[in-house]
C-alpha cells in the first residue's frame, strides 16, 4: 500500500511539470512579458522606458531560460523561468500586481472557500443521494418519469439564473437573508445559509440524475435478486444493498473534486462577495493579473493530482475486491 | 451590386459543417443498421418535439449567418464604398426590430419609458413618462393600451391557430394519400396514436410554434415585446441575435474537440504502449488544469493579440468574430479529454474482439483496422458525446462572459445581455425583462437540447437498450 502511494505521488511529479512548463509557455512565450506591460499600462502612450520600469519592478526583466550574462549556476537560475516558474515547486508563489504576496493570500482565503465549498460539498452528497433513492424507490411509475424531468429542468437553468434570483427573491424582496458579505465563527452562518442553499439546488438535477442511473445499475444486478428472494423488503434491498454498492462509484467520484474544495467556485464567491480563493482568482482574471493566475493554475493542478491519488486510494478502501500493486 | 457579401470565419465553418451533416444524412439513409436507431429516436415524441423547436433555433441561427455590407447610398457607382456595418440576412427580415430604437429602458409592451423626464405638455414643463417613439406609438390614449395588446394577442393566436389548422389539413391530405387510406381512417390513426410516429406531438409543437410567433409579430409591429435595453435597443431582436452566438459556441466547438478526442483517444487504446503513456500524460496535464483558469489565460492572450494587430481585421464584427472562434478553439482544446479517456476505454476492449484479431492475422493495416473495425464501434460514444456536450457548452459561455473571458463585449450574447443586466435589479422599479429575456432563450433552447440528446443516448446506447 505504501509503496503504491509513493509510485503514485512519483508519478504526480512529471505531471506537474508537464502544467509547470505549459504555463510558462502561456504566460511567458506566447505572451511576451513586453505584452503584459502594455496590457497593463494600456496600449497608448506607453514608452519603452516605461515598459522596462514595469518589467523590473515585477522582476520579469531576466531572460527566458537561460541568463548568458551571469556566471556558474546563476546562468539558470537567475532566469524568469527559474524565478518565477520553477519556484512554484516550493509553494514560492510571489507577488500580485497589487504588492501583496500570494502564498499569503491563498492561505488566509482558504478557509472562506471552505466555509462554502464543504457545506454544499455534504449537503449536496445527501440530498442528491436522498432525491435519487426516491426515484428508484418509485422506478417505472409517473413519479420516477416526473423526477428524471424535473432534473433535465433544473440541469436545463443557468446557474447563473439560481444565483440572481435566489439574491432577489430570499434576499432583497423577502428579507430573509443578507444578499452578500462574509463574517468569521458563528455570526457568519447567515452570510453562508443563502450561497449554500443556492448552490445545492443549482447541482440538484445533474446529480439526483446521475446517482439514479448507479442506483438503476445497482438494481439490475444479480445480488439485489438474491436479495429479493430472501423475501426482504423493498426499503431494506434499497438501504442495506443497493445504496451501499452504489456507495462506490458516487464516492470515489466526489473524492476527486475533495481537495478541489480548498480553491472555491469561482461564480458563487464573486456574487457573495465571500473573500475566498474563487473570489480571487476571478478578480485576478478581470484585471489581468498573470502573477495570481498562473499561481492559481498551479495550485488547481496540484489539488486534483492530490484528488486522483486519494481516489485510487480510496477505490481499494470501499472496495476489497480492488487491490493495489 | 448594393450589397457586398462578407464571409465570417465562422461563417464559413458553420456552413462547411451543415454541409458535413448533410453528407452524413445521406450516408446514414443508406445504411440499414445506422438508420434503425435514428428511427428509434423519431419514435419518441420528447425528443422529436424537442427536435423542432431546436429546429428553428437552427434557422435562425442560420439565416444570422449569411453576413453582407450595405453599399453607401451616396458613393459613386464605379466606385462603391461599403457600411463598415455587418448584417445578416436575418437583420434585414426584421429590419423593424434593429431600427426602431428607443432611448434608453423601457418595460415589455410599454408605451412609455421606464423613467420621469421633463416634457412639454399644454406650453407647461412637468415632469413626467414620456411616449415611446415607436412602442404604443399608434395609440392616441393611453386608455387604448390594454385592449389594443388584448386584440392583438387574440387576432395572433387565431392566425396562428388558422395557419396550424391549414398545415394539419394539408399534413392529413398528403399523409392518407401515401398511405393510402381515406382521410377520417389517417385522423382516427392521428387520433389515438397508431401513426407509428409521434404525430400528435408534431401536430401540438408546431401549432404552438405557429401561434407563438404570430402573437410574437402581431405584438412587435406595434410594441417592443420584451421591452428595451440600456441603449434603447429592442430587448427581444438582442435575444433573437444571442442565438447564433449560442448555437456557434455550442457546435464549432464540439468540431475542434473531435478530432482530438477520436485521433487520440482511438490510437491510446488501440496501440497501447508508449503512445498510451504520451497520450494520457497529455491528457491528464490538461485535465488537471482548472478548466476556467486555462480558458482565461488563453483568452487573455488572445485578447493582447488582437489588441496589438488592429490592422488586420477591417470591421469590428470580423474582430468579435475572430475572438469569438478563438473561444470555440481553446474551449475545444480543454474539453476533448472526457470523450477521449472514454474512447480509449473502448478502443482497448474492441481491439482484443476477435474480428480485430482475425483482421490483423490477414495482414490488414493499422489504419485500415481502425477506420473499418474501431471508429465504426465508437461512433455511437461520439455522437452521444456531442449531443451531451451541447448544452453545457451553451450554458457556460454566459459563466464565461461574466468572469470577463467570453465573447467580445461587442457581440450580441446572453451571457453579455445578464453582465449588463444583473446590477439593473437594483434598481426601483427592477429592470428585470433584459435577464428574463436572456434567461427564457437560454432555458428553451438548452431544455430542447438536453431532451433531444437524452432521446439520441437512449437510442444509441446499447447498455441502456439492454435494460428496458
Amino acid at each position: 500500500m505504501l509503496a503504491y502511494i509513493l509510485r503514485r505521488l512519483l508519478y504526480a511529479i512529471p505531471i506537474l511539470i508537464g502544467v509547470n512548463l505549459l504555463t510558462f509557455a502561456l504566460f511567458f512565450v506566447v505572451n511576451t512579458p513586453d505584452d503584459m506591460a502594455r496590457l497593463q499600462l494600456g496600449v497608448k502612450h506607453v514608452t519603452p522606458e516605461a515598459i522596462e520600469r514595469w518589467k523590473i519592478e515585477h522582476g520579469y526583466d531576466k531572460p527566458l531560460l537561460l541568463n548568458a550574462g551571469a556566471k556558474g549556476s546563476a546562468q539558470f537560475t537567475d532566469t524568469i523561468f527559474f524565478k518565477h516558474s520553477a519556484a512554484m515547486f516550493a509553494f514560492e508563489f510571489g507577488k500580485g500586481d497589487d504588492g501583496r504576496d500570494i502564498g499569503n493570500e491563498i492561505r488566509t482565503r482558504m478557509s472562506p472557500s471552505l466555509a462554502i465549498a464543504l457545506p454544499v460539498f455534504v449537503i449536496g452528497l445527501l440530498v442528491n443521494i436522498t432525491f435519487a433513492l426516491l426515484m428508484v424507490f418509485f422506478r417505472a411509475t409517473y413519479l420516477d418519469l416526473w423526477g428524471v424531468v424535473l432534473c433535465v429542468v433544473l440541469m436545463s437553468i443557468s446557474g447563473l439564473f439560481y444565483i440572481i434570483a435566489g439574491q432577489y427573491f430570499i434576499a432583497k424582496l423577502w428579507n430573509l437573508l443578507p444578499i452578500s458579505g462574509f463574517a468569521g465563527g458563528i455570526d457568519g452562518l447567515r452570510f453562508i445559509l443563502l450561497p449554500v442553499l443556492v448552490s445545492v439546488v443549482a447541482g440538484l438535477g445533474s446529480g439526483a440524475r446521475w446517482y439514479r442511473t448507479i442506483f438503476l445499475e445497482e438494481i439490475g444486478k444479480d445480488y439485489v435478486r438474491t436479495a429479493r428472494a430472501k423475501g426482504l423488503s423493498e426499503i431494506r434491498v434499497l438501504f442495506r444493498h443497493v445504496l451501499k454498492n452504489g456507495m462506490i462509484p458516487i464516492l470515489t467520484g466526489a473524492v476527486v473534486v475533495l481537495p478541489l474544495l480548498f480553491m472555491g467556485s469561482l461564480i458563487t464567491e464573486s456574487f457573495f462577495g465571500i473573500p475566498g480563493l474563487g473570489s480571487y482568482t476571478i478578480d485576478a482574471i478581470q484585471a489581468q493579473d498573470f502573477a495570481v493566475v498562473r499561481a492559481m493554475v498551479f495550485l488547481g493542478s496540484f489539488l486534483y493530482i492530490v484528488g486522483l491519488i486519494l481516489t485510487d486510494i480510496s477505490y481499494s478502501w470501499v472496495d476489497p475486491r480492488v487491490r493495489l500493486q | 451590386m448594393s450589397f457586398m457579401p462578407v464571409i465570417l470565419w465562422t461563417d464559413a465553418l458553420i456552413f462547411a459543417l451543415l454541409a458535413a451533416v448533410a453528407a452524413l444524412v445521406w450516408f446514414i439513409r443508406r445504411q440499414e443498421h445506422l438508420r434503425a436507431p435514428w428511427r428509434a429516436v423519431a419514435q419518441r415524441p420528447m425528443a422529436v418535439g424537442a427536435a423542432l423547436v431546436l429546429g428553428v433555433f437552427v434557422v435562425i441561427g442560420l439565416l444570422d449567418s449569411l453576413h453582407y455590407r450595405e453599399k453607401l447610398a451616396d458613393s459613386p457607382a464605379e466606385q462603391p464604398q461599403y457600411s463598415v456595418e455587418v448584417l445578416s440576412v436575418f437583420d434585414a427580415l426584421v429590419k423593424e426590430l434593429r431600427t426602431r430604437t428607443e432611448k434608453t429602458y423601457s418595460a415589455p409592451l410599454a408605451m412609455q419609458l421606464y423613467a420621469k423626464e421633463f416634457v412639454l405638455r399644454d406650453g407647461a414643463t412637468v415632469r413626467d413618462y414620456p411616449r415611446l417613439t415607436y412602442g404604443g406609438a399608434h395609440l392616441a390614449h393611453a386608455n387604448d393600451h390594454k385592449p389594443d395588446v388584448a386584440r392583438r394577442t387574440l387576432f395572433g393566436a387565431m392566425q396562428g391557430a388558422l395557419a396550424s389548422l391549414l398545415l394539419f389539413g394539408l399534413l392529413a391530405a398528403w399523409q392518407a394519400r401515401r398511405t393510402q387510406v381515406d382521410v377520417g381512417g389517417w385522423l382516427t390513426a392521428w387520433a389515438t396514436g397508431r401513426l407509428g410516429w409521434p404525430g400528435r406531438t408534431v401536430v401540438l409543437v408546431l401549432a404552438i410554434m405557429l401561434m407563438l410567433a404570430a402573437v410574437l409579430v402581431q405584438l412587435a409591429s406595434g410594441y417592443h415585446v420584451l421591452g428595451t435595453d440600456k441603449v434603447g435597443q429592442d430587448v427581444l431582436y438582442i435575444s433573437l441575435k444571442s442565438i447564433r452566438t449560442g448555437l456557434v459556441i455550442g457546435t464549432l466547438t464540439t468540431l475542434v474537440t473531435l478530432p482530438l478526442a477520436i485521433g487520440f483517444g482511438i490510437a491510446a487504446g488501440y496501440f497501447r504502449g508508449w503512445v498510451d503513456d504520451i497520450i494520457q500524460y497529455v491528457y491528464t496535464v490538461l485535465n488537471s488544469i482548472p478548466g476556467v483558469l486555462l480558458i482565461a489565460a488563453a483568452v487573455l492572450i488572445v485578447q493582447v493579440y488582437i489588441e496589438s494587430s488592429p490592422e488586420l481585421f477591417d470591421t469590428a464584427a470580423r474582430r468579435a468574430d475572430i475572438r469569438l472562434l478563438a473561444l470555440c478553439l481553446i474551449m475545444g482544446v480543454t474539453s476533448w479529454t472526457g470523450l477521449a479517456r472514454l474512447l480509449r476505454g473502448e478502443s482497448l476492449k474492441l481491439r482484443t474482439l476477435d474480428y480485430v484479431e482475425a483482421a490483423r492475422a490477414f495482414g490488414v493495416s493499422h489504419a485500415r483496422i481502425i477506420s473499418r473495425h474501431i471508429f465504426p464501434n465508437v461512433f455511437h460514444l461520439v455522437l452521444i458525446a456531442i449531443v451531451l456536450d451541447f448544452s453545457g457548452l451553451v450554458l457556460a459561455e454566459a459563466v464565461l462572459s461574466y468572469v470577463g473571458v467570453g465573447v467580445d463585449p461587442s457581440m450580441y450574447s446572453w451571457g453579455n445581455m445578464i453582465n449588463g443586466a444583473r446590477l439593473e435589479l437594483a434598481r426601483e422599479p427592477v429592470v428585470w425583462w433584459q435577464l428574463g429575456a436572456a434567461f427564457a432563450f437560454m432555458f428553451a433552447l438548452v431544455l430542447a437540447a438536453n431532451l433531444f440528446a437524452d432521446g439520441v443516448r437512449d437510442a444509441f446506447d446499447p447498455r441502456l437498450g439492454a435494460r428496458r
